[in-house]
């Protein structure tokens, strides 16, 4: 049977919205895990400075692509999200834990002014980073070597324990510290510190040659782990493998002549990810799980799968427009955090201009 | 050890305690998700109006508060999210298509939230005073159509419809009708306006407590006369829908309703019970009004209420005391705030300035407090009172839980998690409220949200443009903050 135009519509999105969290969140990720590895509270001070700065604006933004990913599988493959849930319960779980530490750390990080509170805070941030990636790349290791059963009776710990599984968790760290710090060398370079340049472009490197290499291993794995998997990704899919090693290199390539073009060096290496995602995808088509759910089995009614692309394209219409009023705005540096000096100085000019205002009982004259 | 933890993983409560929790949890970060921003809007707008600078502070502040509620509410709904997988394996593998359409509506509400929430947020310097409120006007309406989306799933458990099952097989949905199922509208009025009550009156309450140890200045009769305005507002229209939705039960769900109002057999002249305790069949430490239960439901005292005799005992809710007494806690308090709401709207009426009696205040620290207690009541009521159903009438909750063993500990864990969340949800606006108070200017720009650029990335320094002329600042030592 062959699965219906709207079940292979609906599966193109989802990993459309895959490889939009890959790229989006993974850089998060990424940015945590270089907090986590730029060294003591004085040397890593810059570095982490940079970080929390490129990433404070977009995190949230860049979460709600996760919550899209579980109402997509929810509602268009149940059987295999259901599956996926039992039998991955606890990667899934850890997955959760590191993401809720995440935001906590976050939302706490910027309010701790105690240097001891602020490395506590910053701790949990940057581990979480680590641990969420790695339990989410334990399950699509566990789902694309076709280990999640149909109807699991629970918790099948072989499911991502396996060589590959783990593999992928791997790989998923050194991808997101790879992304982030590619995009760092972009960061540090438009605010003109050429040292961090330099650190994050040796960084981009190294995680670049780790990632490859994790790759090639897992890769090497898969004819005995995943055989359907490796048949596709050497048949049909090959094209896309070889446009993300292409891309790779060329990253490598350009972080290594020092030419930081704003545009190219983010899309290539962006490329690189994306295409390893969507790779994943053609290569398990026709199955969610390779080969024991089709996408024809696993597909909800077609009534549902359209009322899915109805949403997508609402969501295109409404949300797309939204981002863009957001990113016009922040580029025309139109949104500020918090009031400066000068504000607050015409507030008090203000204050005094508007009569029947009671004043201050207690009065600290402010710096400047 | 493998057959305690089967045992175990065959026990729907801890998934049901796990789930309850996270829910009883997340509903009270939403309810700032839903009203918060028209609660600072309206003092915004106030401030623009007026040229008043004390509202423009107070909406600036709260502006600054919500960013860190809005992220914990995001972190917090992502629990929800997996839960809905984790826990329930079994609703979704079957109903995901059906239930999963209100969800994924939700998800564009909650993209046009987290995008205008950062413009709003950081709008306030350079974007004009109109455009920056109009900036925030996205957040009100996604906030309402989002809940709208969320209760909407929640309704269709209740009332389920628009679908088709063979061979316990879903083989055609309707998304119209799952959307706009039975429950839908009563649901989502109710939640709406519990969520303005419960933001309101707890905003309002902090600025109670102001009142109360005598910092009477205007920042903090705003700071308690807005949000206690729009939640008095609120109050009366969920006593009028607290009514319209009980005879709604009394007739959709009547078993549900049964174990509300403890009707045990059907029956006409049925009497209403305020308090008490049921063991074994009887009412104990309770007052019943003859009669007053049919009248509530038909207007007549002949109308025949249905009890929960009508089905078999496995499919009557368990903890009926728990069901009722959560029920009359929720509309007593409901009662309660729409009479100190009517109270304050009388002074007014005829004063034409704020009551500040200590008589008033108290109860009016207190009063957010009692809208959560309610509004959590109120959940109790609808969840418990569904059991055994996951899907109304249609899926035992036994039948959904999830076969995997780790519930008890993902429970403990949720538990734990949630306690620093409630730490961090509380302690981060106290924090920053005690830095107000102490009024540095220089803290108060160095502050820092989860959202936002910040500083040193939002370009010009203190010596670029000032605000847009015409627009009043607010002061920035100025009255204390609570």
């Amino acid at each position: 049977m062959n699965p219906s135009p709207e079940a292979i519509a609906v599966a193109a999105i989802l990993f459309a919205v895959l490889a939009a969290y890959a790229l989006f969140g993974g850089a998060d990720f990424g940015g945590g895990i270089w907090d986590l590895l730029a060294g003591g509270a004085e040397r890593g001070a810059a570095p982490r400075e940079l970080i929390e700065e490129s990433i404070t604006p977009v995190w949230e933004a860049n979460h709600v692509w996760l919550v899209f990913i579980l109402v997509l599988l929810w509602t268009a493959f149940p059987p295999a999200f259901a599956a996926i849930m039992t039998a991955l319960f606890v990667p899934l779980s850890l997955s959760l834990l590191g993401i809720v530490l995440r935001g906590v750390g976050f939302a706490f990080r910027h309010t701790a002014q105690r240097l001891r509170m602020r490395q506590l805070t910053g701790a949990l941030f940057a581990a979480s980073s680590l641990i969420t990636p790695f339990f989410m790349g334990t399950v699509v290791g566990a789902v694309a070597t076709g280990q999640v059963p149909v109807h699991p009776a629970g918790n099948v710990l072989a499911a991502w324990t396996s060589p590959t599984a783990v593999l992928t968790g791997f790989l998923f760290v050194a991808a997101c510290a790879y992304l982030s710090a590619v995009f760092l060398v972009l960061e540090a370079r438009q605010r003109g510190h050429q040292d961090l340049v330099r650190s994050f472009s040796l960084r981009a490197t190294a995680a670049g040659l780790l990632t490859g290499a994790l790759a090639g291993g897992t890769f090497a794995e898969l004819p005995d782990s995943a055989p359907y998997l490796y048949g596709r990704l050497t048949g049909i899919a090959l094209p896309l493998v070889a446009i993300s090693i292409a891309a790779g290199i060329a990253v490598l390539g350009m972080l290594w002549l020092r030419w930081y073009h704003p545009l190219f060096l983010r899309v290539t290496a962006a490329i690189a990810v994306a295409t390893v995602v969507w790779g994943w995808g053609l290569a398990q088509y026709p199955y969610l799980f390779p080969t024991s759910l089709s996408l024809a089995a696993g597909s909800a009614p077609t009534a549902a799968l359209v009322a899915e692309l109805v949403v997508a394209g609402l969501a295109v219409l409404l949300v797309a427009p939204g981002f863009a009023l957001l990113y016009f705005l922040q580029q025309r540096r139109m949104l500020t955090a918090a009031e400066t000096d000068a504000d607050l100085r015409l507030a008090a000019q203000l204050e005094q201009a508007v009569p029947g205002q009671p004043r201050p009982p207690r009065r600290r004259p402010g710096p400047g | 050890m493998g057959a305690v933890a089967h045992a175990l993983a065959a026990d729907p409560v801890p998934a049901r305690s796990q789930m309850g929790s996270s829910l009883g949890f997340h509903i009270i970060l939403a309810c700032f998700g839903i009203a918060f921003a028209a609660v600072t809007m309206t003092a915004e707008w106030i401030g623009i109006r007026r040229g008043d600078a004390a509202a423009l502070l107070l909406a600036r502040r709260w502006s600054k508060v919500m960013a860190v509620l809005v992220a914990v509410g995001a972190v917090s709904g992502t629990v929800l999210s997996y839960e809905m997988g984790l826990l329930w394996p079994g609703l979704m593998g079957r109903f995901g298509a059906a239930i999963g359409f209100p969800f994924s509506v939700e998800g564009i509400f909650f993209f046009l939230e987290a995008i205008f929430v950062g413009i709003y947020l950081y709008g306030w310097r350079r974007l004009s005073p109109w455009a920056h409120w109009w900036s925030g006007m996205p957040i009100v309406v996604a906030g309402v159509l989002g809940a709208l989306s969320v209760v909407a799933a929640n309704s269709w458990m209740n009332s389920p419809a628009g679908y088709t099952l063979s061979h316990g097989k879903v083989t055609s949905v309707d998304p119209v009708s799952v959307f706009f199922n039975a429950s839908t509208p009563y649901e989502t009025a109710h939640m709406v306006l519990a969520a303005y009550m419960v933001t309101g009156f707890l905003v309002a309450g902090v600025y109670a407590v102001g009142l109360l140890r005598g910092r009477r200045d205007r920042y903090h009769r705003l700071g308690f006369a807005v949000p206690f305005t729009l939640a008095g507002i609120a109050a009366p229209l969920q006593v009028m829908m607290g009514d319209i939705i009980a005879r709604f039960i009394a007739h959709n769900q009547p078993v549900k309703f049964a174990a509300m109002e403890y009707v045990s057999t059907t029956t006409r002249d049925a009497a209403e019970w305020v308090g008490g305790i049921l063991i074994s069949g009887h009412v104990y430490f309770g007052a019943a009004i003859p009669s007053f239960d049919s009248i509530l439901v038909g207007f007549s005292p002949h109308t025949r209420v249905i009890g929960w005799d009508s089905v078999a005992p496995a499919q009557r809710p368990p903890l009926v005391t728990l069901i009722h007494l959560s029920f009359d806690l929720m509309v007593g308090l409901g009662f309660f705030l729409f009479a100190l709401a009517a109270w304050q709207a009388w002074w007014w009426w005829f004063h034409r300035r704020l009551l500040v009696t200590p008589w008033f205040l108290v109860p009016s620290a207190l009063s957010g407090v009692a809208a959560v207690a309610a509004m959590e009541a109120g959940w109790v009521v609808t969840e418990v009172g569904r059991q055994p159903w996951i899907v109304y009438r249609v899926m035992l909750v036994s039948d959904a839980v999830t076969p995997s063993s780790g519930v008890p500990v993902t429970l403990g864990v949720i538990l734990a998690l949630y306690a620093i969340l409630t730490v961090v949800s509380i302690g981060v606006p106290m924090i920053m409220s005690r830095r107000w108070r102490r009024g540095a200017p220089a803290e108060e720009e160095t502050e820092q949200v989860p959202y936002g650029p910040s500083p040193a990335r939002a370009g010009p320094s203190p010596a670029g443009p000032p605000a847009p002329p015409g627009v009043p600042r607010a002061s920035p030592d100025g009255p204390d903050a609570p």
